[in-house]
């Protein structure tokens, strides 16, 4: 048994309503509890910030097209290595790092679990290897659906309850954690060289469109009581004018509502929003639609979203969403990987740079934070950068630096493209956000719409022993003309916690760690012989591997956290 | 007509009134080292017992400068201000200068691979052979090799499309393939000959060729200019002659046939070549 008492910080911890109180945290085991025994060991935490372990709920930390990213980027590690340590491993890379590299970042950063947002179903194994590789953080991956054969199969069939057995056996054999929809249909017919622009363009061949295929998720993702709802990138991303199709799509979902409230208050999480908020008709008369985003948001109570933060830096952009990436390729002309999964997705890889000199990447940047600023409850919207998409994980700090300081962002705005202050809305916005807000937005929020707001993102009696603690005082410093000691604080934590084993001191990783997959077992043990039939006659006829090979098998889920949803089915 | 020339902005001459950091080669056997603190940046404002300490790595091992240098001098505040020189042949040490931004490296011998890769200033004068990748993805600052140097000489880091952007590499002898890979701008001069693909994917800068080049020069340069005073053994078909001219080149006229290229990529690279 082992206890640790993190003594006299200021907690921030909003499922609570604890908002910069003096507190201790008492942890045994891997459990916060009320309090410890005098033996317990002692993190002084006087004068700092402790917050919840941070969750990032996109990121795209493991699999094939990260592993295409490192393949293809060799200049992407070069001058950012860094050596072996004493507990650490060596590792490297910016803007797609290594495993370890990822699993020692996120832990300095205070962050305790990072979600893969796009698992390839035929490449699970891959994806739950490199998660396996990466230390320290709890990690899930969501399962990409929203181009499965069968799964347009059904919808177009009306086949609801084949679907749901569908789902619930696909989770299953991937080890996934929620239903991920990219560019729904959009990918499959970026097979024919094709893409859905609409939610009404018809997808080639299977006669479904992107509308039924959300529809027929998000019922599903209730119907089968999972934790989360369905995790949607939406049709039409990174194109000026696009924010008709995302309030379209908002429309779709605006009265249906979760399965159970107590458990989470969204039936969608929209995934990067930056990307899918741009108004104009070319890049040339780009400018932001973040108010427009904001506002349908701001009514639908039901809808999450995170934002997708651009950060101005060297990126890696990768996305399941195919015919995007040739897009981008031929408009920075670099390198592009492009990939088709059989059944299932497409994928592209593609590097690019976010130029603080390009009228575009600096409104990208403003509408990231403009949606943060406009959503008025962070508890609505999660801070990421889509990593690597719009920025590395690494410029978290930056982000919210911006966040937190009117200052920062203006003095920003002053050294971007001289377009840019009259395309944006940012220079208006004086809004700022606090420590109770980045706890909302890093913490509470996120965990509550992964449907584990009872065991993670807070630090109330019964939560898991994930705890940050920053090195800052709220007190005595102001975050609002202090963005370097906030991006100080938020890089290099003093202490984190990770299910009560304390991975990181000082900033330095002293532990290797105790890393848990969490994903979703929605099998309730029968299941339908007709399902059963039409995904082997998928084997037989067009899969490159049998169904044998195709489930993740438990070893690749070591020291996993299954979780078991109530299945009607 | 165009004018062309190796003027070069420094003297070429080693300035005696430097501070002198000198490293000779002690007698041992090694199998590469990376020498990546071997620069008048790094040795700046530091004491010679500090200089000695300087980490030096044999694979992944760490040791320090004076397990395999007798070192001797002294060092200044300023980097601008000190000269290092390397006693004797070191074809087996890497990525010596790399970084620099200051300064000046003499190397009495042959160096190995990445000689002034990444360099933004200062100036560095190898008397033999240098190893691949030298001057890779300069900025800046003067690199002159009198022997010949391997391949990639100013190219860019693998994967990387951003290749040479400044400074100017001067080779007495030959030079390998893919000079220039990826280059910007800066300017490369080889008084020899070089290999296959000078200039390929060029999108920028000037390439000098005073000898022969084997073949395909300037494949997919999209923009940049190259002279070659000797012959092209093997053309790629997308070059383009646009017409005759004139070229100026250290105060000796040529006669020369303009080129564009290369079409094959949509490139407005330039190519005079001479050796008609």
């Amino acid at each position: 048994m082992s206890e640790i008492l993190v003594k006299n910080g200021y907690v921030y911890d909003p499922k609570n309503g604890v908002n910069g109180d003096v507190m201790d945290i008492a942890i045994r085991d891997d459990k916060i509890v009320d309090k410890v025994s005098a033996t317990a060991k002692v993190i002084d935490a006087s004068g700092k910030v402790v917050m919840a372990g941070g969750i990032d709920i996109h990121a795209h930390v493991a699999g094939p097209k990260i592993n295409s990213g490192r393949l293809m980027r060799p200049e992407d590690k070069l001058f950012h290595t860094s050596r072996r340590g004493k507990m650490t491993r060596s590792g490297g890379g910016f803007s797609v790092p290594s495993t370890f590299e990822t699993g020692y970042l996120y832990s300095k950063m205070g962050y305790t679990q990072v979600n893969e947002a796009a698992m390839p179903p035929l490449l699970a194994r891959h994806t739950h290897e490199e998660i396996l590789d990466t230390p320290l953080i709890d990690q899930s991956a969501y399962t990409l659906l929203g181009n499965n054969w069968l799964v347009m199969e059904y919808i177009k069939n009306g086949d609801q309850d084949k679907l749901n057995a569908f789902i619930a056996w696909m989770l299953n054999a991937t080890k996934g954690y929620c239903v991920k929809l990219v560019n729904p249909g959009g990918s499959e017919a970026w097979g024919w060289g094709l893409n859905c622009i609409q939610i009404t363009d018809s997808v080639p061949y299977f006669d479904v469109t992107p509308l039924d295929i959300i529809k027929g998720l998000a019922e599903a993702n209730e119907a089968l009581k999972l934790p989360t709802s369905i995790h949607l990138h939406c049709n039409n991303l990174g194109h000026p004018g696009n924010y008709t199709t995302t309030l379209d799509t908002i429309k779709l979902l605006e009265n249906v509502m979760p399965h159970n409230k107590e458990l989470r208050d969204q039936v969608i999480n929209f995934a990067h929003m930056q990307f899918h908020a741009y108004a104009g008709t070319t890049w040339k008369d780009f400018e932001s639609g973040a108010d427009k985003i904001a506002d349908s948001i701001n009514k639908n109570k039901n809808m999450t979203v995170d934002a997708g933060f651009v950060t101005l830096d060297e990126t890696t952009t990768m996305t399941a969403d195919g015919p995007l990436e040739y897009y981008l390729h031929n408009t920075n002309h670099l390198k592009w990987v492009n990939s088709d999964v059989e059944l299932e997705t497409a994928s592209g890889v593609v590097p690019y740079v976010y130029s603080p000199k390009i009228h575009v990447c600096g409104i990208q940047w403003a509408i990231g934070l403009e949606l943060a600023l406009m959503i008025d409850d962070p508890m609505q919207i999660f801070i990421t950068t889509d990593h690597p998409n719009a920025g590395p994980f690494r410029s978290y700090p930056k982000v919210i630096s911006w966040l937190m300081s009117n200052q920062a962002r203006l003095e920003r705005l002053e050294t971007l493209h001289k377009w840019v202050p009259d395309r944006v809305n940012i220079g208006g916005l004086s809004r700022v956000f606090d420590f109770y807000d980045i706890a909302k937005s890093t913490r509470a929020g996120p965990a509550r719409a992964l449907g584990l707001g009872d065991t993670k993102g807070h630090l109330g009696v019964g939560a898991d022993a994930d705890v940050a603690v920053l090195n800052y005082n709220p007190k005595t410093m102001d975050p609002t003309t202090d963005p370097i000691g906030i991006q100080k604080a938020f890089t290099n934590t003093a202490c984190t916690i990770k299910g009560g084993d304390i991975v990181v001191l000082d900033g330095e990783v002293v532990s290797k760690g105790n890393k848990r997959t969490i994903w979703v077992n929605a099998m309730n043990g029968t299941m339908d012989p007709q399902v059963m039939h039409d995904i082997e006659s998928k084997f037989l006829r067009f899969y490159s591997v049998t169904m044998n090979n195709y489930p993740v098998q438990d070893v690749y889920v070591r020291n996993s956290l299954e979780i078991k949803p109530e299945v009607v089915l | 007509m165009c004018t062309f020339a190796t003027v070069l902005r420094s003297s070429q001459r080693w300035c005696c009134k430097m501070k002198k950091i000198s490293l000779k080669p002690k007698e041992k056997e090694y199998l590469f080292l990376d020498a990546d603190n071997i620069t008048p940046d790094n040795f700046a404002g530091k004491t010679l017992e500090e200089i000695r300490a300087t980490e030096i790595y044999e694979g992944n091992r760490t040791y320090a400068l004076v397990d395999y240098f007798d070192v001797t001098g002294e060092s200044d505040l300023d980097p601008s201000e000190i000269g290092i020189v390397i006693d004797g042949s070191v074809p087996k040490v890497k990525y010596i200068g790399m970084r620099m931004s200051a300064g000046k490296i003499l190397v009495k011998g042959s160096v190995g691979s990445y000689v002034g890769g990444w360099m933004s200033g200062g100036w560095i004068k190898v008397n033999g052979d240098a190893g691949v990748y030298a001057g890779i993805s300069m900025q800046g600052g003067e690199l002159i090799i009198d022997g010949n140097a391997g391949d990639y000489l100013g190219a860019n880091y693998r994967g990387d499309w951003r290749g040479m952007k400044g400074g100017k590499i001067v080779v007495g002898g030959n030079a390998g393939s893919d000079i220039g890979e990826f280059m910007l701008g800066g300017e490369i001069v080889v008084k020899g000959n070089v290999e296959l693909q000078a200039g390929i994917h060029a999108n920028g800068g000037k390439i000098i060729v005073e000898g022969d080049a084997e073949s395909r020069v300037g494949a997919q340069m999209t923009k940049g200019e190259i002279v070659v005073l000797g012959k092209i053994g093997y053309w790629l078909p997308g070059f383009i002659y646009q017409k005759d001219d004139q070229l100026e080149y250290d105060g000796t006229m040529y006669n020369v046939k303009v080129y564009q290229g290369d079409r094959g990529d949509g490139g407005k690279g330039v190519l005079y070549y001479a050796g008609a």
